[in-house]
């Protein structure tokens, strides 16, 4: 079943004079993980507003298309009734404190409180959110002291919370080490197995490629491609879309290795190991 | 160009942060790399002289820094955060840039030209007029790392600037830091992104709960195998795919692997 449709949707920002997207069309299937990809200003963040009906409601401009979440057409909706089923950590885990909540704790609240969560439920949810991106102990703190980590987690953890059945993430992990983003994607990949459907703007290609069923390519707010990792990472000019395949993939590419059985380039460390092994026997 | 003796740190009555490092930094490109939480922001807030040490003592080029204002060390060294909301407070991009200069007495005419030289290697030199907070997170880094560049200080230190940018940024920064490293500056940064410290950084220190776990040239710092697991780092993904292959040695480029697949096939 498609949980998000695209239908030639463009949107312009105002006082812009050019679309910052521009005939966009795409669906992504219950429980699929989809990767945003492109380079910055190519349409990703503004592509994520748009499934949350933060384009065009907050930020009005020129508006064509269809996007349709879970069934409910965004254009038609408020912001307040898409956000049951779509929630969404912006890039700038700054831009989404509320800065109206003393501690980590009522912040991960704030969106619970809003709709109507029952009490013990809360408790429950924000106790679980708090363990799974390992932020307990800073449950007490300001907001605003944490480190550029603990506040991208807590971002995430609070969307979280809310258990919509689609999730956008923005770069959730821009600011977290190594051990910390993958983490991440491994949280992200249990939600998925539990069902709901995500869609992250990222530049870490090998994570992408490691973990999504499917890449979106931007440019220019236009689709250039929406196929699986495999088949996006090994298109040749890459360049042209400010974007650099995963190292194994490059590798490969440069070593003229393709994947046993198939006209594609391996996109995964196991992949490439493999075909790498493959051709030395 | 600093030397950092028995220096120790923590904030307020809290656990130490930092304990006991030794350091000496010369001119090498050095990388900074450790789990977030390891003091490495800290560490380079001390040198800055943001913060004071507990106990210990930093050098910087022959100067004992406790003695000296950070108005003082501000001329010797720059330090670009992590987070550019932290630094952005001018309302357009030139004024921003030639703020530092002229905070540290130079001329109006000198700090217009260092300015638009350091923005043109960032390449925002046709967005003098604009207001910074209506720039991308990824020009307000680069904005940020202007900023510090204009200074011409002799140390400069980034944390974590590949944030938010996409590989034609990645590469900006790779540019800047071989312009700074030519300028004969000691450039120094924080990162979490292995592949590109094994490409551009000759030296590499890792810390691990505030203390200095394995410091050395950048290829022999990812040899250490047990060291970066007891630091939770990840070696470089093209290192991590060379161990796999049992190619010997310790593979920090893709040309490098290029090259070695062949020879051991």
């Amino acid at each position: 079943m498609n949980k998000i449709v695209v239908e030639g949707l463009k949107y312009k920002y105002p006082l812009s004079e050019t679309l910052a997207l521009d005939n966009i069309s795409f669906s992504v299937k219950e429980g699929e993980f989809i990767g945003i990809i492109g380079r910055n200003s190519a349409g990703k963040s503004t592509l994520c507003q748009a499934i949350v009906g933060l384009v065009p409601h907050f930020y009005k401009g020129a508006y064509g298309g269809k996007v349709l979440v879970d069934g409910l057409e965004v254009k038609t909706h408020s912001i307040a009734d898409i956000s049951l089923k779509a929630g969404m950590v912006f890039q700038n885990p700054f831009t989404q404190v509320t800065g109206s909540k003393m501690t980590v704790y009522e912040e991960i609240a704030f969106g619970l409180e809003n709709i109507g969560v029952p009490r013990t439920e809360m408790i429950n949810r924000i106790d679980e959110v708090l363990h799974l991106f390992k932020i307990e102990h800073v449950k007490d703190h300001n907001p605003f002291d944490l480190s550029g980590g603990q506040m991208q987690r807590m971002a995430i953890a609070s969307i979280i919370a809310m258990k919509p059945e689609i999730i956008l993430l923005d770069e959730p992990t821009s600011q977290l080490d190594p051990g910390g983003s993958e983490e991440v994607f491994q949280a992200v990949q249990s939600l998925k197995n539990q069902g709901i459907t995500i869609l992250m703007a990222e530049h870490k290609m090998e994570k992408v490629a490691q973990y999504c069923d499917k890449v979106l390519l931007l440019e220019s707010g236009k689709v250039v491609d929406y196929d699986t990792p495999e088949v996006v990472f090994s298109r040749n000019d890459l360049d042209v879309f400010g974007v650099t395949a995963p190292v194994y993939t490059k590798v490969c590419q440069a070593l003229g290795v393709k994947k046993k059985g198939a006209d594609t380039y391996p996109v995964t460390l196991k992949e490439a190991e493999a075909a790498l092994k493959e051709m030395r026997r | 160009m600093i030397k950092v003796k028995n220096l120790s740190f923590s904030y307020k009555q809290n656990p130490q942060v930092l304990s006991d490092i030794q350091l000496e930094f010369d001119q090498r490109s050095t990388a900074i790399i450790g789990q977030n939480g390891a003091g490495k922001t800290t560490f380079v807030k001390l040198l800055k002289g943001l913060l004071k040490p507990n106990a210990g003592q930093i050098v910087v080029k022959g100067q004992v820094i406790k003695e000296q204002t950070a108005a003082e060390l501000s001329r010797t060294i720059g330090l670009v955060f992590q987070n550019p909301n932290d630094q952005i407070f001018k309302r357009s991009v030139l004024e921003e840039v030639m703020f530092g200069p002229l905070n540290i007495k130079m001329e109006k005419s000198e700090a217009k030209e260092k300015a638009i030289e350091a923005l043109r290697l960032v390449g925002l030199e046709h967005q003098l007029d604009i207001n910074p907070h209506d720039l991308s997170l990824s020009e307000k880094k680069l904005l940020c790392i202007a900023s510090v560049i204009a200074m011409d200080t002799d140390i400069i230190i980034f944390d974590e600037p590949t944030i938010a940018q996409d590989s034609n940024g990645k590469e900006k920064i790779r540019r800047i830091i071989r312009t700074l490293k030519e300028k004969g500056k000691l450039v120094m940064t924080i990162i979490h992104d292995m592949d590109f410290v094994a490409e551009n950084f000759e030296r590499t220190i890792v810390f691990n709960q505030g203390r200095v776990l394995a410091d050395g040239p950048t290829r022999e710092v990812f040899s250490q195998k047990q060291e970066l697991l007891r630091a939770k780092v990840e070696p470089p993904y093209i290192t991590q795919l060379a161990d796999k292959l049992g190619i010997p040695g310790t593979i920090l480029t893709i040309d490098e692997f290029i090259a070695k697949y062949h020879s051991v096939k």
